[in-house]
């Protein structure tokens, strides 16, 4: 149990900033779709530029041990197109309705919100349709 | 102690979700995303005579990454129960505005609005289907928001962008043309 241990720290803090940050609400989620606040744009921005920047340094320090002893690896997406933009807008459609993707969800359901939960509910019979449909989508 | 109570800014919490991806990267070379769950979850519930394909694998290599939604619970208990915000969201005068418009009375009044997020029928088909689309589509997709915005993106991967890009549009065609037309 012990090498689970700092995930579940790096868990807590990722779902303390969700809601701190006010990405869980559903307002925030609204007023940035109506571009009305720099709010969650500079949420997003300054994620992937510091996320950017220490993904590039850990690539040129060369080859660097995790915690665990793997060699890191920045992690590559498969090739594609279809199924990356397809997903991406049914899954945008539910996020501009519900204002809440993956990462909030875990967050808001913590605070014992029963909205919350059903989403997830939802999202687990979303997932599994797409388990069990996979094999006649366009990838 | 005031921090914890507050809201954070911007240019602390986004520093903060980016500084997720070599972190993650750090203590066991994963990659940061939150959407997988979803597919394990599936596959540590799926019955063994419904048995689909996808949902077949040793999820058992995945509890890292259920340890750390269990976390993320864990972490909105606090900033949310324990060291809840007790002012309302400090949205824009547009945004407030809007949302008036849309028949809120107390839009930002807590994090979520309880016209849509209280218990009823209603709602919860409406959070349900909405949490289907949210699960079909990341899937599809192969990540949300934290796996193709913030590590796809960040580590210049094409079909992230692809997958933002969609992202975009059909949030924006939710937010414009399906909530305001459900609202009135």
């Amino acid at each position: 149990m012990k090498r689970y241990f700092p995930y579940l720290l790096v868990g807590v803090v990722f779902g303390f900033v969700m809601i701190k940050s006010e990405a869980a609400s559903w307002y925030r989620i609204q007023e940035m779709f109506h571009f009305q606040s720099f709010h969650m744009f500079g949420i997003m921005f300054s994620a992937i530029a510091t996320a950017f920047v220490t993904t590039q340094l850990i690539k040129r320090l060369g080859s660097q041990k995790s915690l665990d002893g793997h060699t890191i690896e920045i992690p590559e997406k498969p090739a594609g197109r279809t199924s990356y933009i397809a997903g991406g807008i049914i899954f945008g459609l539910g996020w501009g309705l519900i204002g809440l993707c993956p990462g909030p969800v875990f967050a808001l359901a913590g605070t014992g919100s029963m909205g919350a939960i059903v989403v997830l509910a939802g999202a687990l019979h979303g997932t599994w349709l797409y388990g069990a449909l996979k094999q006649y989508l366009p990838h | 102690m005031e921090w914890l109570y507050h809201p954070w800014p911007w240019y602390v919490a986004g520093p903060l979700i980016g500084l997720m991806v070599p972190i993650m990267l750090f203590i066991g070379n994963r990659s940061f995303g939150i959407s997988n769950n979803l597919r394990h979850l599936c596959a540590i519930t799926q019955p063994p005579n419904v048995d689909v394909d996808f949902f077949r694998y040793n999820w058992k290599e995945h509890i890292w990454s259920l340890v750390f939604v269990i976390g993320t619970a864990l972490g909105g208990f606090l900033a949310g129960i324990v060291f809840a915000n007790p002012e309302p969201v400090q949205l824009s005068q547009a945004a407030q505005e809007m949302l008036i418009s849309w028949g809120f009375t107390q839009p930002g009044a807590l994090l979520v609005p309880d016209e849509l997020f209280h218990t009823s029928v209603r709602n919860f088909t409406f959070l349900f289907a909405s949490g289907v689309l949210v699960g079909f589509g990341t899937r599809y997709a192969g990540g949300c928001t934290s796996g193709h915005a913030i590590t796809g993106l960040s580590t210049l991967q094409l079909p992230s962008l692809f997958a933002v890009l969609g992202i975009f549009a059909g949030g924006l065609f939710s937010s414009w043309l399906l909530v305001p037309r459900m609202l009135s």
